[in-house]
């Protein structure tokens, strides 16, 4: 037993997030985690100190969204634990694995409302995938190893391992070998019966008008590739969700652009003239279907999801494929016969020049600055390069999700189920952690800007080459717009009185620019890129613009609402 | 409708808040649950009755299985099985209505655990019916107190459900792939 050694349970909580690969965590310390920050000394580990703990977990997922491994935040008892919170919930909303480990009271305190107590499995039970307390020394090896597998394996999630301040303190016998995970209940890998690919198949060979819709599952299971091969051998075309972008290149001929509340008016038609929706990995949240009664009404459905619990939840299907989507796509490949859908093509086709996503891309320079110019701009500047762009939450996502054409999986990062303002900044940071050599841009609100603008310390300390885009438009700009047509232009609570943000990058030593004319756009990116420092561009864009088109909360998926302005035709995107 | 699930899981703590914060989390609302010990001691035992319909049955299924803690489901609303309520109630009487109360204890095969001069404490165990049969038949002599455990349910016959709760390694895990959910 020569492995066996002795060691605190601080040094076998490093030294077994060590051996899952980990060579970054995003932390902040406290009273309850102290024995674990001490021990970080013995340890190769990279310790991020960030400026807020929900920032460690925005870290961590954005660390996970861009490399597909597990991200890692620490935090210490209560209010380090509470603040962990929304980062969890929006790592579990979108299927994100990060495993959260906080500092608890001793064993012994536990219940007594002890200085900075507080139940942090309790409070996170329905927003983690499962989480531990731990209170022996003993349990820290496999329970480490347990969260680290459940957190990737299946459908993927956020673990949070609560570690008591003695636990962390005592010392016991250590041989990583033996601590092995014991799981007997946990069953990641389903896979369909052969009934249901044949009756898959059945449904796919008869269909006229078959729509893909293609969800965040084709990139955590990196089925890119055979998501690929598919609509091109069966010749059907393909949509994306707001999380599905970049999993199909956006250039493609079958991809047809992002679907849903804020995706192109005839894409959103197209699914609802759909026979077939073929969904890979996807959920049918309620932002990509419009009210559920008039949903795709004469289509069949076909359901390709890791998670049983997701089938016949928002919309029933006709067949459900339950397991990996590359596993199943690997299935039906060879199955697939080649089909010719030209006539639904070209019907598609007819109605593509109706495009609203379109028709303000190449209006003339007016004077005025609009989100979509300098969303625009920046996606023609960059797209030749790796580029991550990472979104918080509002219009400006919207706009990226249109305007920046996405090529790459992983190469857009943003908060979708939860729709966490505050998340890019963090994100980014992570994400530029995870790719190094890739070039990160930050797209953000004034408003959700300032929830989490303190890491702009962190990026300086961090020495991280991040360029923030701040699309300034003086309002909390989505909610602005739900006001205007559902609220009758009371704006309330959504005027935005700010700090001068480039004077703001100037006090951490951030290089910034300010941009209000469209001419101006591009020289800024360019000059952003070519800093080898960390640069902010406050964009002072038209206040009051609204995206369109949009599907009004209770709408059918092609009830959308349009710009009212003439729609410009534009030659096609080069 | 209502559902019966058998529901195996570790016998670890907090398992108990883990199964009943899902059906609060997912709007399922629970009539009964029970919970305790089984043959294996790693193992607990729950049966939990939800009113649910085919597919909402079908996803509750799913979210127990999506617990790391849940070892096995079954969903025994159409097979044959014996379910059990038990209730203790305490009836007024008095020397006059005592002996009417014990002829109905009896016509019910019930127990009764304890006497004093104003009270009988009877014991029934049974189907829910048949103790709501007794209950309204004691409800005129005055129902001082009344406590229900919930249902208990097994499959008849020989069949047994296999929880596999020995400590598996990881590759064994991996391996487990013939789960199937048809639609």
């Amino acid at each position: 037993m020569s492995n066996v050694t002795t060691k605190t349970g601080a040094q076998i909580l490093w030294e077994c997030i060590e051996r899952e690969g980990v060579e970054t965590i995003f932390g902040y310390p406290g009273g309850a985690i102290l024995p674990a920050y001490d021990a970080l000394k013995h340890s190769k580990l990279h310790h991020i100190l960030v400026r807020h703990e929900q920032g460690a977990t925005h870290m961590a997922d954005g660390f996970a969204r861009a490399s597909g491994k597990v991200g890692v935040a620490v935090a210490t008892s209560g209010p380090g634990a509470t603040n962990m919170v929304t980062g969890i919930a929006t790592a579990m909303l979108d299927s994100i694995p990060i495993v959260c480990i906080t500092g608890q009271v001793g064993s012994k305190l536990i219940g007594s409302d002890a200085f900075q107590e507080t139940d942090i499995t309790g409070i996170t039970l329905p927003i983690t995938k499962h989480n531990y307390l731990v209170t022996h020394a003993s349990e820290v090896a496999r329970t480490v190893r347990e969260a680290f597998y459940v957190a990737r394996s299946g459908r993927p999630g956020p673990v949070l391992i609560d570690i008591t301040k003695d636990a962390q303190q005592s010392s016991c016998e250590f041989d990583y070998e033996a601590a092995k995970p014991q799981l007997p209940g946990y069953r990641p890998d389903l896979s369909p019966s052969a009934p249901e690919y044949a009756k898959a198949l059945e449904l796919i060979k008869n269909s006229k008008r078959p729509v893909i819709l293609l969800g965040h599952g084709a990139i955590i299971s990196n089925a890119m590739r055979e998501v690929c091969e598919f609509a091109e051998k069966s010749g059907i075309p393909v949509a994306p969700t707001l999380l599905g972008l970049g999993a199909f290149p956006a250039s493609h001929p079958l991809n047809l652009g992002m679907m849903g509340m804020h995706g192109e008016a005839w894409v959103n038609q197209t699914i609802q003239d759909s026979d077939l929706l073929i969904a890979l990995g996807m959920r049918f949240d309620d932002r990509v279907t419009g009210n559920l009664k008039n949903y795709a009404v004469n289509a069949k459905k076909i359901h390709v999801e890791i998670d049983p619990a997701e089938i016949n939840k928002n919309v029933k299907v006709d067949v459900a494929l339950v397991g990996d989507l590359r596993e199943v796509l690997h299935e039906l490949l060879p199955r697939i016969q080649s089909g010719d859908h030209s006539e639904w093509l070209d019907s598609i086709d007819r109605a593509r020049g109706d495009s609203a996503v379109r028709d303000i891309q190449n209006l003339p320079d007016n004077g005025h600055l609009y989100a979509a110019h300098v969303i625009n701009d920046l996606w023609r500047e960059t797209r030749a390069q790796d580029t991550i762009v990472v979104t918080d939450v509002g219009q400006h996502q919207m706009w990226e999700a249109q305007y920046y054409k996405h090529e790459q999986p992983r190469s857009l990062i943003t908060s979708g189920g939860l729709g966490t303002m505050g998340f890019a900044l963090p994100a980014a940071i992570g994400a530029k952690v995870a790719r190094p050599e890739a070039e990160v841009w930050v797209v953000v609100g004034d408003g959700g800007f300032q929830m989490t603008m303190a890491e702009l310390a962190t990026i300086v300390q961090e020495n991280l080459k991040i360029n923030i885009a701040i699309i300034n438009n003086g309002f909390l700009g989505m909610v602005r717009q739900w006001q205007e047509f559902f609220y009758d232009r009371n704006y309330a609570a959504t005027p935005l009185l700010n700090p001068d943000f480039a004077k703001l990058a100037e006090a951490y030593g951030i290089r910034s620019m300010t941009v209000s004319q469209r001419s101006d756009v591009v020289p800024a990116v360019r000059a952003a890129r070519e800093h080898d420092g960390p640069v902010l561009i406050n964009f002072h864009v038209e206040q009051e613009d609204t995206v369109y088109p949009m599907v009004a909360a209770g709408s059918a998926l092609h009830e959308m609402i349009r710009r009212p302005s003439p729609i410009v035709e534009t030659a096609a995107d080069d | 409708m209502l559902n019966t699930f058998v529901v195996y899981v570790e016998n670890k703590p907090g398992v108990l808040t883990r199964v009943a914060s899902l059906f609060r989390r997912r709007a399922f609302n629970i009539d009964s649950l029970t919970v305790g010990r089984t043959e294996k001691p790693e193992v607990s035992r729950m049966t939990v009755t939800v009113d649910a319909d085919q597919d909402a049955a079908r996803r509750i299924e799913a979210n127990l299985y999506k617990l790391v803690n849940v070892l096995l489901v079954e969903n025994i609303t159409e097979e044959p099985a014996i379910v059990r309520d038990l209730a203790m109630i305490k009836v007024a009487s008095t020397d006059e209505t005592r002996s009417k109360v014990l002829e109905l204890a009896q016509v019910f095969r019930a127990r009764v655990v304890d006497v004093s001069p104003e009270s009988l404490t009877i014991e029934i165990t049974g189907t829910e019916d048949k103790i709501d049969g007794l209950l309204e038949v004691l409800r005129p002599y005055g129902v001082l107190e009344m406590v229900r455990t919930g249902i208990v349910a097994m499959r008849r016959g020989s069949k047994s459900a296999v929880v596999d709760c020995a400590p598996s390694a990881l590759a064994q895990l991996t391996d487990d792939s013939n789960v199937s959910y048809s639609v």
